[in-house]
């Protein structure tokens, strides 16, 4: 394989990179005052990334092919699934973020630079097949993420945010170091497939410690309980669009990480972290439905919300097999939209004194002020409870059934009837939405600049998880497929 | 059968009403509904009439492989087609009944009709996760009906229905996950006739059970319908009890009995003990409401539980009596809620006392009250009588004392609707206001004649509604032949039955038949 053949493989990655680079000098000559330009500019590399990764996703390419730089990476049809989803994560978080930080005067430059480095740590993390490209993927999209949380400098909670942020994901990261140390010292190699021949037969204890530290230090990152706690606090603290963007995309990028780990690296040894998978699953599940019923703040809400899928998410890794694989990518793919609708729609949002708003009591009577917003928050949040039609409710449906298929009904019921549990809040904030009687603290829309992109953005987002998304569910069945089939493909 | 979709043509005509009662004013989004309605009405008449009646099991069948693992797959049978017809039939008159409601009527509109596209689609699916979707997503229009529209107390009891509901069709769901996985196929008919193992039977029937148990509802978990009842808005409460309730005995009926014979024999007895105490409980707690819609909503469980006593008789009898009794109630109980709407539009309370006398002021009104009274009480003539005689004749063939039981409620029926009728309509008058409200309007009364004269055809000529259902049954009683517990009456002609087993027997058999009659 020679050097070229490499850097075709990761021509997303390349034009991420070049144009943030690119993008950082316009905004260090041209100032904040090219923050738009800079952004408009940011979304079309990102569109263009995306659309370099559409024919590896339609195609479902896999194999010795599609590796590059010595087994270092792999852009096979998985981890181009989930780039895609980063890619439109990281887009929606762009498209956001002017409406909101012109109005606090904190939209500066660097913000959208950020987002395109970001994606590009994202974009190497599911790409990884390496421990050491695992950790750069990684550092660099959480250094990104630690600077995008206290965007906001004037603001002492978007401060606490990023601290709380960076202090936590370091230690994260340390466990994880630790953990891939264990790994390598056990197995010999830090490439997955090397780890994952070298921990053929019985676990050894140390090489079972490297397991469960590597476990550990990814569930972290994809605020799985018990690694959660940080989650509400920087949700809350961090400005809404970065919240969108870190409830979206680092999600995506962490889990496809988590994934590609343990069903490579540790794939012989499934019976090992089975029951921890099944463990994060069943807790995310249920502390993200409990925790979510005493929140008063959108933000915070949306943070346990998060936590709670992530737990459905990790029912179909549980499973440990093509079908399950596939179930979590298309869970994703519903997912992605769905928290994107969310943030948008409370976005869309302001007082009369123009400032944004994040409590749920002041979204009372919503439906009377603002009906169109009123009814896509509704859509998202019966999607997020996953009630039929609404499209989320096929994320769900998918998971479980990987989880039937392979003779986990146990967990499959107890997971099921935890969502009960789920449903509570979200019917909460339709409740308070469509029965409560108008508390005057949003005002009806007065068509402020960048209002028609994010009712554009929401708009989409809202079709997507409607109930005309199941129009597309052979569709996204057959390419979540060949995606999951092209990573358990052995190169 | 013909290639025109008029299921799919029925189901898209209240979603594009529904949708377009979204972005219009409040006349029009009235009028579109009523449009949507009755065009609906009109082509489930169309439905009925083609019906071809002794043909094939699956008529008007639809099929379009539009989605992964499941298929958009419409069709009905005999069984579907009545509960269809009674959807359409009721929803324009819930419509009219709906002119009280002033405050966000478009939305209200979309709502209900909505609410009818998720009917038509839970009785025509036929593939069984699309039957899932249809049969979940009603939660969302009713919780909405409910939430904005209802009484004082109407979040709690949004929340306690929405809950309540999902719980139990969520274990119905893995349990559907389950069977497909095994028997390779999601469509219903298919399903229909494949052998589960007996093992895995039982615990699909209880996964099944808990969803339907809860909508049907079925004591203990029967206490989201009152509240329900209490809060919804009159229309609400008739689409409740007039077609919501019936899912969960089609559902019994189309997916438990065919799909888990054995099962559904070897729980029967779990069902007759629910049922024979539902049906005393629940009426006794019907004879000390003070509320109106309360007493009714108590009344319709007792109902409900007279239509499992006869699902799972596991003889013609008792399915035919059983699918009359969904039908028969559905349209009673619809009517006596739309009676408690008339007043209580006017005088804006439901508590019994403050009426009286009503003969006396509002003649016309007393004189529907009256009909659809003795339709609930099973007055012979009348819907319900039919139902419940068939129900309990085919009930004592498998049990006497579930007959015994069952018949029991049926006289306490009577006591709480008559007593309700004394209170409100004779006597006299106690309130200056209740005196002086004025009679049935014209639109009242297009509201309850056609309800009172189909109530009177099904119990003059239930052959119209049986005819088409019959083969169903047979269908359905074959299969479950195998498996039907044996009776407990071994009655042996032309020998003298020992003094001891018949003791027990006769006080049985002489309250059956004729305590229904009365």
């Amino acid at each position: 394989m020679d050097f070229s053949t490499s850097l075709a493989l990761i021509a997303p990655e390349l034009v991420l990179s070049l144009s943030g680079l690119a993008l950082l000098l316009v905004a260090a000559w041209a100032g904040d005052r090219a923050a738009r330009t800079i952004s408009v500019l940011a979304c079309m590399a990102l569109g263009a990334a995306f659309a370099l990764c559409l024919p590896v996703v339609n195609g479902g390419l896999a194999g010795a092919d599609r590796i590059a730089f010595d087994g270092q990476f792999r852009a096979d049809a998985f981890a181009s699934l989930a780039k895609l989803m980063i890619y439109a994560a990281s887009l929606a978080a762009l498209v956001l973020a002017p409406a909101f930080l012109e109005r606090i005067r904190s939209m500066r430059a660097e913000y959208p630079v950020l987002v395109l480095f970001s994606a590009v740590g994202m974009s190497i993390m599911v790409s990884a097949t390496d421990l050491l490209t695992l950790y750069i993927g990684l550092e660099m999209q959480s250094l990104a993420a630690y600077v995008l949380a206290s965007f906001v400098r004037d603001d002492n909670r978007s401060a606490e945010a990023g601290l709380k942020y960076f202090v936590l994901g370091s230690l994260a990261s340390g466990i994880l170091l630790f953990g891939m140390s264990l790994t390598y010292g056990f197995s010999g190699s830090t490439a997955f497939d090397a780890i994952g021949v070298a921990l053929g037969g019985d676990l050894s204890t140390g090489a079972l410690f490297g397991l469960v530290f590597v476990m550990a230090g990814l569930a972290f990152k994809i605020s799985a309980v018990p690694f959660h706690m940080w989650t509400p606090d920087v949700y809350e603290g961090a400005p809404m669009p970065v919240t969108a963007f870190f409830a979206s995309a680092p999600k995506v990028a962490a889990i496809a990480l988590l994934t590609r780990v343990l069903m490579e690296a540790f794939g012989s040894q499934v019976d090992s972290w089975r029951q921890i998978v099944v463990f994060l699953a069943l807790a995310s599940i249920v502390v993200g439905a409990l925790g979510a019923i005493g929140q008063d703040n959108v933000k915070r809400l949306l943070a346990y919300s998060s936590i709670n899928n992530v737990g459905f998410i990790l029912i179909g890794l549980a499973v440990a097999s093509s079908a399950g694989t596939s179930a979590m990518l298309v869970y994703l793919s519903i997912y992605v939209p769905m928290t994107i609708a969310g943030f948008v729609a409370v976005l869309m949002l302001r007082n009369a004194a123009g400032e944004p708003i994040e409590r749920i009591a002041d979204l009372a009577g919503l439906s009377r002020v603002r009906p169109a917003v009123a009814w896509c928050l509704m859509i998202v949040m019966f999607s997020l409870a996953g009630i039929p039609p609404m499209f989320g409710f096929w994320g769900k449906f998918v998971v479980f059934q990987a989880a039937v298929q392979a003779d986990m009904v146990v967990l499959a019921a107890v997971g099921i009837a935890a969502s009960v549990i789920g449903a509570f809040y979200y019917l909460k904030i339709v409740k308070v939405m469509f029965f409560d009687e108008p508390s005057g603290a949003v005002v009806s829309g007065v068509g402020e600049r960048g209002d028609r992109s994010l009712g554009t953005l929401l708009a989409l987002s809202t079709l997507m998880i409607s109930p005309f998304g199941f129009l597309a569910t052979g569709w996204l069945g057959a390419v979540a497929d060949r995606a999951a089939a092209s990573l358990l493909l052995l190169a | 059968m013909g290639g025109f979709p008029i299921l799919s043509l029925m189901l898209l005509v209240p979603l594009l009403g529904a949708i377009a009662c979204l972005f219009v004013n409040e006349r029009a989004a009235r009028s579109i509904a009523l449009a949507a309605t009755a065009i609906d009405l009109v082509l489930g008449v169309i439905l009925w009439t083609s019906f071809d009646i002794g043909g094939a099991q699956w008529q008007f069948t639809e099929r379009a492989d539009v989605f992964a693992g499941f298929a958009w797959a419409l069709g009905i049978d005999g069984i579907a087609l009545m509960l269809i017809v009674l959807s359409v039939f009721l929803m324009p008159i819930c419509i009219l009944a709906s002119q009280a409601i002033s405050k966000r009527v478009p939305e209200y509109m979309a709502a209900f009709l909505f609410m009818e596209v998720l009917m038509i689609g839970v009785f025509s699916a036929q593939d069984i996760f699309l039957f899932y979707i249809f049969f979940e997503a009603s939660l969302i229009p009713m919780y909405l009906i409910i939430g904005i529209w209802g009484g004082d107390n109407r979040i709690y009891a949004s929340y306690k229905f929405f809950l309540y509901t999902l719980f139990g069709s969520l274990l119905m769901l893995i349990a559907m996950l389950w069977m497909v996985n095994v028997a390779g196929t999601s469509s219903i008919p298919a399903l229909m006739v494949y052998d589960f193992p007996v093992d895995a039977q039982f615990w699909l029937f209880l996964a099944f059970f808990a969803s339907f148990a809860v909508k049907m509802p079925m004591w203990p978990v029967h206490t989201w319908l009152p509240d329900a009842h209490v809060q919804a808005p009159t229309a609400g409460s008739v689409i409740l009890a007039g077609v919501l309730l019936k899912m969960g005995g089609y559902g019994f009926l189309r997916f438990s009995l065919p799909m888990f014979p054995e099962a559904s024999a070897e729980l029967a007895w779990l069902i007759w003990v629910l049922s024979m105490i539902a049906v005393v409980v629940t009426s006794l707690i019907a004879l000390v409401q003070h509320d109106m819609k309360k007493l009714i909503a108590y009344s319709s469980v007792a109902h409900m539980a007279i239509v499992t006593i006869g699902l799972f008789a596991f003889n013609v009898q008792g399915l035919e009596g059983a699918m009359m009794v969904m039908l028969g109630h559905g349209l009673v109980s619809g009517a006596l809620f739309l009676c408690v709407g008339v007043i209580y539009d006017r005088l804006h309370t439901r508590e019994i006392s403050r009426y009286g006398g009503l003969a006396i002021n509002m003649p016309r009104y007393a004189l529907f009250f009256l009909l659809f009274t003795m339709a609930s009480v099973g007055l012979p003539g009348t819907s319900n009588f039919v139902g419940e005689f068939l129900s309990l004749a085919g009930a004592y063939q498998v049990n006497s004392w579930v007959a015994f039981v069952g018949t029991t409620g049926i006289i306490l029926g009577a006591a709480y609707m008559l007593y309700l009728y004394r209170r409100v309509v004779f006597g006299e008058q106690k309130n200056a206001d209740a005196a002086a409200m004025p009679d049935l309007n014209a639109r009242e009364w297009a509201m309850l004649a056609p309800l009172a004269a189909a109530t009177l055809w099904m119990g003059i000529y239930p052959e119209s509604f049986l005819a088409p259902m019959r083969s169903d049954i047979a269908i359905l009683d074959a299969r479950l032949a195998r498996a039907a517990p044996e009776s407990d009456a071994r009655l042996v002609m032309g020998t003298v039955a020992p003094a001891a087993q018949g003791g027990d027997e006769a006080p049985a058999h002489g309250t059956d038949a004729h305590g229904g009659a009365h």
